[in-house]
């Protein structure tokens, strides 16, 4: 089986920028948001469009990125 | 340095893992940050080590111990002969971290796949979904070491920070150097105090790399890792935060610039961080002339 229409990007997320892999294998595509460093994998979610792909990874990126605390430097 | 890596035999690329991923004298390893991903798809032939289970003490902080790497090296069907390519997402983050412990033991013949998986995907080259079944290796593995000279405990940093002999890369990213955060975003914060160890050169890890997850040119790194002080000669250590992302550059800098002594800090910024006493510095890095 071979992976298709592969894509990268940087989504901003509440003032993080996420970076966004998506590709399709045979019939489901799959999405991974990790924080741009990259330092982490914030989310890895299965579907049946990329559509609904992306828009998983991206509600469960957002969710842990609430979490961040940015401290006074 | 010189124009090209300093120990190009450490690096394959996809069309030879390819090539080569079902030879009898070679593994192929997929070592990821996100343990999942192996499960998802991954280069067919290759098998898998979790590093939060598989390459780690899961009961004291440490590396794998010296029985139980033997015991994974022979389960995974790796003999100290092995070719073992390692890769993984993240721009082989955690496969760099499973080369430096294998390196640590003494194996010879380890490389990794420039690129990843990330090159792997983007390429469109196969993939298969189900596990590779584990062959174990018929002669038990007899690992070496381990070879301390590649890693730095505490006691050796703080000397190191003290005599500022020594050239201190931080590779976390901006954010977590300048003390905003503790930790990646996303993830839980692991310290009590946030900032770097004063005097630490800020190079975060993924500058090392291209956008196609491949490292970047022996000049480009010249050029990036110079102008923080680093030099072939000179000692240099690498930390981050729990010492993975450092593994990376702790490569960079040793197969791919040859500098001679450069070790990973392992106990990385979730043991300074933590230290009470530890001496810490904040704000934003500096330029060199500055620091």
């Amino acid at each position: 089986m071979k992976p298709e229409h592969f894509s990268e990007r940087i989504v901003e997320v509440d003032g993080w920028q996420v970076n966004l892999t998506t590709y399709q294998l045979g019939d489901k595509w799959h999405t991974k948001a990790d924080n741009v460093s990259p330092g982490a994998a914030l989310a890895r979610i299965v579907a049946d469009t990329r559509e609904d792909a992306e828009a998983r990874a991206l509600a469960r990126a957002k969710e842990l990125l609430s979490r961040t605390k940015r401290h006074a430097v | 340095m010189g124009a090209s890596y300093a120990h190009p035999e450490v690096l394959v690329d996809t069309a030879w893992v390819a090539s080569h991923a079902q030879d009898a004298n070679v593994r192929v390893v997929e070592v990821d940050v996100d343990t999942k991903a192996y499960e998802e798809s991954h280069v067919p032939g290759a098998i898998a080590w979790a590093w939060n289970t598989q390459l780690c003490d899961t009961v004291v902080r440490d590396i794998l111990p010296k029985a139980a790497f033997e015991t994974l090296m022979a389960q995974s069907g790796i003999g100290n002969d092995t070719t073992v390519i390692l890769y993984g997402d993240n721009n082989n983050w955690f496969a760099a971290w499973a080369l430096w412990q294998m390196k640590m033991y003494g194996h010879q013949d380890v490389r990794i796949m420039d690129g990843g998986r990330k090159k792997w995907l983007a390429e469109g080259r196969d993939l298969d979904t189900t596990a590779t079944p584990a062959k174990p290796g018929a002669k038990p593995y007899k690992a070496t070491g381990p070879d301390y000279s590649l890693r730095a405990f505490l006691p050796e940093v703080q000397q190191a920070q003290k005599s500022g002999s020594v050239v201190m890369i931080d590779v976390r990213s901006p954010q977590e150097f300048s003390g905003e955060i503790l930790a990646p975003p996303g993830l839980p914060e692991t310290c009590q105090r946030g900032g770097h160890i004063p005097g630490a050169r800020s190079v975060p890890w993924g500058k090392s790399c291209n956008d196609d997850g491949t490292f970047k040119s022996a000049e480009e790194l010249e050029k990036l890792y110079g102008a923080e002080g680093v030099a072939k000669s000179k000692p240099a250590i690498a930390y981050c935060r729990i010492g993975e992302r450092s593994s990376h550059t702790w490569f960079v800098l040793k197969y791919l610039l040859g500098v001679e002594k450069v070790v990973n800090y392992d106990g990385s910024w979730t043991e300074w961080g933590n230290l009470v006493g530890a001496p810490v510095e904040r704000g934003a890095a500096k330029a060199v002339a500055q620091a």
